[in-house]
């Protein structure tokens, strides 16, 4: 965790001038999508959107969790947490079930539905750039640094001084930090998450833990399981075999 | 059966015919267009018609381990005459399933990756797992019957020697993927509407496919003697009325139990205020309900109801559908508002899902016709034995006499 990095988005200096949403489709070779890149969502060809709300601006991507809903669902384990804490997606082991898109709290993964051999297509934190030492693409397009690439308690340290030296300024929460056992990409705002179409009802437990409950019951299930149905199965052959010899001995003794 | 006889239109044939034509054409364009241009699924609604049918498929199967865990487990031999109609109803349910599991992969090319890509974390790892291994126990149960038509007698006696631990291995793997497939929500928190969202949908998922399985087989009971006549040799089927009353008591007993656990659930979650929300998602959950669970307790509480065939037949339609309305309320209708688009299946979804349904009824009757699927010839368990069926065999239909 220390050494895994990831990147703070602070809304109160976005400008929304989309630079990160070009150098996105740049970097990830992504066609246009939308003349108006205000207007753009998410989608197979678009990992990260600029919305407005009025006059703040702010972002939607993978929020890279600390324990991935889509991760913990892909049955072929498709999609990885890479060592720099991104979670990144393999297309050639991927079967294209989709429980990750139905599974992710944030619901970010997107499907390529119009193609024949369709890969899931999300924001991967520019893992191989940050791997060979550069920046995320949006981090560096940003003029304003409005998003800023670091470690992660680095990047907790400065939401949290930002936070407390102007609270006037900011919505006390750092949201990301803890949502859905928290992640990678944390995001402070002037304004409650709710308003700027964030999932704001999430637990703060990771979303895998739900499953789990249910999954680690399962040898137990299956040997408690055998061994009751092995045991019914003499105590009733047994049950059988008396009530017969019981009926086969009153009938002699009758006669 | 004379070629003519199989070559006259009757309306059921014509409109087979026209399902699995249109099926055809839609599979070809599925796997040749993909999944956007033939389906109605999108990024908000990943999932749709195929996987909703895939949970009622498998619910609509569990007789397959229920009776054989009946008859061969605790030997109430009474039951006998069901096990090989729910082993086939429960191998051709599972057919279907896969067939769809497959069209519905985005890549279907690569289907047997979770052979050898393993994520344990994952809840649709084990239920592949324990399809893979629960369709090799149905086939397994089933091969006596089919080496028993053409007479290879050697392979039956090792099946004999290892049936028992087969059927032990069936019951538990069926109770593992059959509870799993409420387990794949449990990670959606958030997004399935709270009247189905709940940390014991897993054990509901299993209490109703117990209910729905065993109502599929009494179903198909009186839809195969009303469907076969003397002719065909059904004149010999061991259905006695007194087994499907047995069966629809272990049905009562099960909707009881699933209905004790939502009333549990409900008050434990105080989840109670949701049943007076007026909502599309509240209309549903008291349809399936209502139909699944009330209608079929109420019939089946009476004594002379549940000796009368019209009626078991009614309710086990009732419990059929109830689990239908469930599964798809889990899959589709509950997670409608967190999604926020209404998905209808598209033709082409609605096109393969029942020419597969069409092609499972078709070699369901093709096979219950040639082989011994309702008459059971096993002579280990003689008719006297105790718990045998007592009462005259069940007459179902007035050409059946
Ligand atoms: S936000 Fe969704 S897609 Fe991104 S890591 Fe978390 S669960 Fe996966
Ligand atoms: S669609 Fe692909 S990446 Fe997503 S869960 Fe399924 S196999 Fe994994």
């Amino acid at each position: 965790m220390l050494n895994e990095t990831g990147i703070l988005f602070d809304i109160t200096l976005c400008e929304g001038c989309g630079a990160c949403y070009d150098m996105c489709k740049e970097v990830n070779n992504l066609p246009e999508t939308n003349d108006d890149y205000l207007k753009d969502h998410l989608s197979d060809n678009t990992f990260t959107v600029v919305e407005e709300y009025g006059e703040i601006y702010t972002r939607k991507l993978c929020m890279h969790c600390n324990e991935p809903a889509c991760v913990s669902v892909c049955l072929v384990g498709a999609i990885k947490k890479s060592s720099t804490g991104a979670v990144v997606y393999d297309a050639d082991k991927c079967i294209g079930c989709r429980y990750c898109m139905q599974a992710c709290p944030h619901s970010i993964p997107r499907y390529e539905w119009g193609l024949t051999k369709p890969r899931i297509r999300k924001c991967n934190l520019c893992d191989d750039r940050v791997k060979a030492g550069k920046l995320p693409g949006c981090v560096e397009a940003c003029p304003t640094e409005a998003t800023i690439f670091g470690k992660m308690d680095e990047l907790i340290e400065i939401a949290k001084k930002r936070l407390k030296s102007d609270p006037d300024k900011y919505y006390q929460h750092i949201y990301g930090l803890e949502e859905a056992g928290g992640g990678h990409v944390l995001i402070i705002s002037p304004v409650p998450f709710e308003q700027l179409g964030y999932v704001s009802k999430l637990t703060n437990e990771p979303m895998p833990e739900f499953t789990m409950r249910a999954m680690e019951k399962i040898p137990s299930v299956a040997i408690g399981g055998g061994l009751f149905l092995s045991a019914m199965f003499w105590l009733t052959k047994r049950k059988n075999e008396l009530a017969k010899e019981k009926k086969s001995t009153n009938g002699k003794e009758s006669i | 059966m004379k070629i003519n006889d199989i070559l006259k239109p009757t309306f059921w044939k014509v409109v087979s015919v026209i399902i699995v034509t249109m099926g055809l054409f839609s599979t070809y364009y599925r796997f040749s267009r993909g999944l956007g241009l033939t389906t109605n699924l999108h990024d908000s609604v990943p999932w749709g018609l195929w996987i909703g049918f895939d949970f009622i498929g498998v619910g609509l199967a569990a007789a397959g381990f229920t009776i054989a865990a009946t008859v061969h487990i605790f030997h109430i031999h009474k039951y006998e005459p069901l096990v090989r109609p729910a082993i086939l109803t429960a191998f051709l349910g599972y057919l279907v399933v896969v067939c769809l599991l497959v069209v519905d992969l985005g890549r279907p090319e690569n289907f047997w990756h979770p052979l050898v890509m393993w994520n344990i974390h994952s809840v649709m790892f084990e239920i592949t797992w324990c399809l893979i291994c629960y369709t090799t126990v149905l086939i397994l149960e089933f091969a006596p019957v089919v080496l028993e038509k053409f007479k290879i007698k050697a392979p039956i006696k090792y099946l004999k020697i290892i049936s028992i631990p087969v059927v032990i291995a069936g019951v538990i793997f069926s109770t593992l993927h059959q509870s799993s497939f409420g387990s794949l929500y449990l990670i959606v928190p958030g997004k399935l509407h709270p009247l189905w969202y709940s940390s014991l949908l897993p054990v509901h998922f299993y209490i109703s496919c117990i209910a729905a399985g065993l109502s599929m087989i009494i179903f198909e009971s009186f839809l195969i003697a009303r469907a076969f006549t003397k002719e065909d040799g059904f004149h010999h089927t061991e259905l006695k009325m007194d087994i499907l009353s047995g069966a629809s008591f272990a049905v009562l007993i099960a909707l009881i139990a699933g209905f004790l656990l939502k009333i549990y659930d409900f008050i434990g979650n105080g989840k109670l205020p949701l049943l007076t929300v007026p909502s599309t998602e509240t209309y549903f959950f008291y349809l399936e309900i209502l139909i699944g669970t009330l209608v079929p307790i109420f019939l089946l509480s009476y004594k002379k109801l549940i000796e009368d065939k019209k009626w078991i037949y009614l309710t086990s339609i009732c419990v059929i559908s109830g689990l239908i309305l469930n599964r798809l309320n889990v899959s589709i209708t509950g997670l409608a508002s967190s999604s926020g688009v209404n998905y209808f299946p598209s033709f082409d979804e609605i096109n393969i899902t029942m020419m597969l349904v069409v092609l499972a009824i078709f070699a369901f009757r093709l096979i219950a016709k040639n082989f011994d699927v309702f008459v059971s010839n096993e002579s280990e368990h003689s008719v006297n034995e105790n718990g045998t069926a007592k009462s005259k065999q069940i007459i179902l239909s007035e050409r059946y006499e």
